[in-house]
């Protein structure tokens, strides 16, 4: 005696599940070929299931009501001879279903089912040659040659989802192509506007990267980060600068508005040395500097370079204009030497005009300030009760605040502001 | 002391090391290696190449032994006589090659060598005291590999060897006694006994080459019979007595045995060399005696790979160098694992033993319903032409869809097979591809189809 096993078909409408309705037999019924065991709904038709053998129910797979998936068992009936079903030995990795059967629907006569399999052969001894795909379970590890399983691994796949084809379930190369080309979840969902995109893309962090991501993170852990942001009235600044670059752009070289807050940042330190500084916290040394080097942060295609305008409390606002102009393009060009990227003592950070209005920026350590520039902007502003229009700019500026009193950070902006808004200032001793 | 800087850190220079080193040399990656003893490790100088030549020496020497008192094969020759010092200048022959070839290898590929014992400082910093120089990197790589064990009771010292002394001996032993049954010991046991040596074998388990099956260490068991060494299963060894060159020896039942032996080579096993670089400052998870790691070789620290004999069973110098390509093709940034289907393993003794993949003790204790199918060498022709009768190969397949498991084999010259078993087993074979595929005549490969063609249940030579 055997046991056949019909699975709910797949009534070829590219339906994944069933409905089934009614049954016509019970546990224990003796059914003939052809009998109908059982009605099924699709959203489309009622179909009957017919009995492709004969013999003796022996379980139901399932309720009147119930949604049934295509390929789970609906009925075990024992019939004469070996059936199509084989209990599964404990633990063998052949439980789940086998390649899809013919369905009973389609063909009535018992001889398309599966062909019967031997029972269990003698161990070491001849078996059938069939070598059917079967599924693999879960835990299973996928079936492919290193070559594909290679090419998985660079394209980010994960084997055990995509589906085999070959003998024994092994993945092949042209599974890997169609779960590469294949719609993800193509049952449940529309067509896709766009197409998904998969893998991913993993990039060490080394380098000048590596170098970035350690001297901010050590430099967010260790100091205590005080921003100030200010506006500033850079109407008459900018006349100035346009005014100097009509006169002497030819001849000395065109003015970027980088010089002018130099030179305010140079001035103002003068009453703030202690803005001027490098913080040695493991020492517990504060050392004032003379000299003001400014760093220059600069966006080079490697990433963050900080390449240092020295002494330039004693460069006139042209000849600081064209050092900072070298040595941007130097470090944008790789080509700025080791000392050229060290030793500033103040560092001056602009992103132009992606400045936005505010920003946080992070102090080069072991300095105690950094001053950032925002966008310049016309903006309605009030003045003697009148609104004009004005070219407005905001400094955000941070400073260690372990060394940095918030008073004298804020005194420091307000001597740069002053300075910018009565530019003539700047150049008086 | 002078400070290194590099992305990559190896320390040890055997299989592992070594490999992973061209590796990353390939991809670009900064490299440096340290050796505290000679470049290719344990497998150049003291293991795998070395053994393989006195295995042949041994060889050689037998069959001319043999042909000098009674050939089948019509040969006539003098009783040979033996110039051990002149075999063993040869043998150091060939690992200078190699070892030269690994050098000019690493220098190939911009690998800088620094000679000495490192010593770990932290997870990214290593001191070679003897180079003077302390190595600052990204990732470091172990790749220490193993040691022998000793047992504390029969010190390496005098008349008590290691398979190094014995891998480079200066007179042979009259009687010799091989403690420990396993593939080093009955390797060594066999070459020294072919080169005229008396020699005995103590174990304490109740086989030889105790972590293989009964079946597949049968033609071994026979051959060792065949050769006139003996073997003394369950016994264990108490101590050696030097004046009167005795080593007491315990039966299972507990009688004391005294065995006479001028010379005692101790081989129960290696174990992974964790100790004496300082690795313990690392802390690193353990798996037993071996350093843990996951499969991508990833210790328990960040950037902290091991690799090979030091990270545990199966000490094989063909996976260590896997994994040490591996690991290079990670630090470049590359998607990789280690998941093979198998590693075959070789037991070079008399006849020759390979095992991949699963055994049938392993699927039935996994539950896998298997048809498990094997062909005698008796029954192939080119093993007769080799003088050779004994072995067989033996196939283990899922009977549901034929798919192979594993492949063993026993008898001389099967450790060829290995390539073909490796193979089939990654590339996920069926019993229909290997049967399917023309063996070419007269090999021993053909023993490899005819397994699968009797799995199928119609082998064409039995």
């Amino acid at each position: 005696m055997g046991t056949h096993v019909i699975k709910m078909p797949d009534i070829g409408e590219g339906i994944a599940e069933v409905e089934l309705s009614q049954w016509h037999v019970k546990v224990g019924d003796m059914v003939v070929e052809d009998q109908i065991l059982a009605d099924v709904m699709t959203d489309k038709a009622m179909v009957d299931i017919p009995s492709p053998v004969h013999g003796k129910v022996i379980a139901l797979g399932g309720q009147p009501g119930e949604v049934m998936a295509v390929g789970s068992v609906l009925i075990s009936i024992e019939v004469e001879g070996a059936g199509n079903y084989q209990a599964p030995a404990a633990a063998t990795p052949a439980t789940a279903p086998a390649a899809p059967e013919s369905p009973p629907v389609a063909e009535h006569k018992p001889t398309v089912q599966a062909e019967p399999r031997p029972q269990s052969p003698a161990a070491s001894a001849p078996a059938t040659p069939r070598a059917a795909p079967v599924p693999r379970q879960a835990d299973e590890r996928p079936l492919a040659s290193p070559a594909v399983r290679k090419r998985a691994w660079d394209a980010g796949i994960e084997l055990r989802y995509v589906h085999g084809s070959g003998p024994a379930g092994r993945i092949l190369h042209e599974d890997l192509d169609a779960f590469l080309n294949a719609p993800q979840d193509a049952l449940q969902a529309p067509v896709a506007a766009y197409a998904k995109r998969i893998g991913e893309e993993q990039i060490p962090v080394i380098g000048l990267r590596r170098k970035i991501a350690q001297r901010m993170q050590d430099t967010k852990r260790r100091v205590a980060h005080f921003s100030y942001v200010e506006e500033i009235d850079v109407t008459a600044l900018e006349e100035l600068r346009v005014h100097l670059n009509e006169k002497w752009g030819q001849s000395r070289g065109r003015l970027t508005l980088l010089p002018f807050l130099v030179r305010a940042m140079v001035v103002a330190l003068r009453d703030f040395p202690q803005i001027n500084a490098r913080y040695d916290d493991e020492a517990q040394v504060i050392t004032r500097l003379g000299a003001v080097h400014v760093g220059i942060a600069t966006q080079s295609d490697d990433g963050l370079k900080v390449p240092v305008l020295r002494h330039a409390e004693a460069g006139s606002l042209w000849s600081n204009a064209s050092e900072i102009a070298r040595l941007a393009t130097a470090a944008r060009t790789n080509k700025a030497t080791r000392d050229e990227l060290m030793g500033s003592t103040i560092t001056l950070t602009s992103l132009g005009a992606l400045g936005g209005i505010a920003s946080t920026p992070v102090i080069n350590a072991p300095e105690v300030a950094i001053v950032g520039v925002n966008r310049i902007v016309e903006r309605p502003m009030v003045i003697k009760g009148q609104i004009v229009i004005r070219k407005m700019m905001n400094l955000s500026s941070s400073f260690d605040h372990r060394v940095v009193d918030g008073m004298d950070a804020a005194q420091f902006i307000q001597a740069i502001r002053g300075l910018l808004e009565q530019p003539a200032s700047l150049f008086v001793e | 002391m002078q400070t290194l800087n590099t992305t990559l850190l190896i320390i040890g220079g055997g299989p592992g090391g070594y490999v992973a080193a061209i590796r990353a040399g390939q991809l670009g990656i900064p490299t440096i290696l340290v050796e505290g003893q000679a470049l290719g490790g344990t497998c150049l100088n003291i293991g795998c190449i070395p053994s393989k030549a006195l295995i042949h020496v041994a060889e050689q020497f037998h069959q001319t032994h043999k042909h000098s008192q009674h050939s089948n094969l019509g040969i006539k020759v003098q009783a040979p006589s033996l110039d051990i010092s002149q075999s063993v200048s040869w043998k150091d022959g060939i690992v200078d090659r190699l070892t030269t070839g690994v050098a000019t290898l690493l220098k190939k590929h911009k690998v800088e060598v620094v000679h000495g014992w490192a010593k770990v400082i932290d997870g990214k910093t290593v001191e070679v005291e003897s180079a003077g120089v302390r190595i600052q990197c990204e990732h470091l790589l172990l790749a220490t590999g193993s040691e022998s064990i000793e047992l504390p009771m029969l010190p390496i010292g005098g008349p008590i060897i290691s398979s190094t002394e014995a891998l480079a001996p200066r007179a042979l032993p009259k009687h010799l006694i091989v403690v420990g049954a396993g593939y080093i010991g009955l390797e060594l046991g066999i070459a020294y006994r072919k080169l005229g040596v008396e020699v005995s074998v103590v174990e304490a388990r109740e086989r030889i080459l105790p972590t293989y099956d009964a079946e597949l260490t049968a033609p071994v068991a026979e051959s060792l019979k065949t050769l006139g060494m003996k073997v003394y299963l369950q016994h264990s060894v108490e101590s050696y007595d030097q004046a009167t060159q005795t080593l007491q020896v315990r039966t299972a039942d507990g009688h004391p045995v005294p065995m006479a032996a001028d010379q005692v080579l101790v081989a129960v096993g290696r174990r992974p060399r964790t100790r004496g670089f300082n690795l313990e400052i690392l802390d690193l998870k353990m798996n037993g005696s071996a350093i843990a790691t996951d499969n991508r070789c990833l210790t328990s620290m960040r950037n902290v790979w091991a690799i090979g004999d030091l990270t545990g069973e199966p000490m094989l110098a063909h996976r260590a160098m896997a994994q040490g390509e591996m690991v290079a093709e990670l630090i470049a940034g590359k998607r990789r694992e280690f998941s093979p289907a198998a590693i075959a393993a070789v037991c070079f003794t008399d006849p020759e033993l390979v095992v991949a993949g699963t055994t049938p003790e392993a699927a039935q204790q996994a539950g896998l319903d298997c048809i498990v199918a094997q062909f005698p060498f008796a029954a192939n022709g080119r093993s007769m032409t080799l003088e050779s009768k004994s072995g067989f190969v033996r196939v283990v397949a899922r009977r549901d869809n034929h798919l192979i498991l594993g492949w063993q084999a026993v008898g001389v010259g099967v450790s060829e097979l290995s390539t073909a078993f490796a193979q089939s087993l990654e590339m996920g074979a069926t019993l229909e591809d290997i049967a399917g595929t023309i063996h070419a005549h007269p090999t021993l490969g053909e023993a490899v189809q005819e397994a699968a063609l009797r799995a199928l249940g119609h082998a064409l030579h039995l």
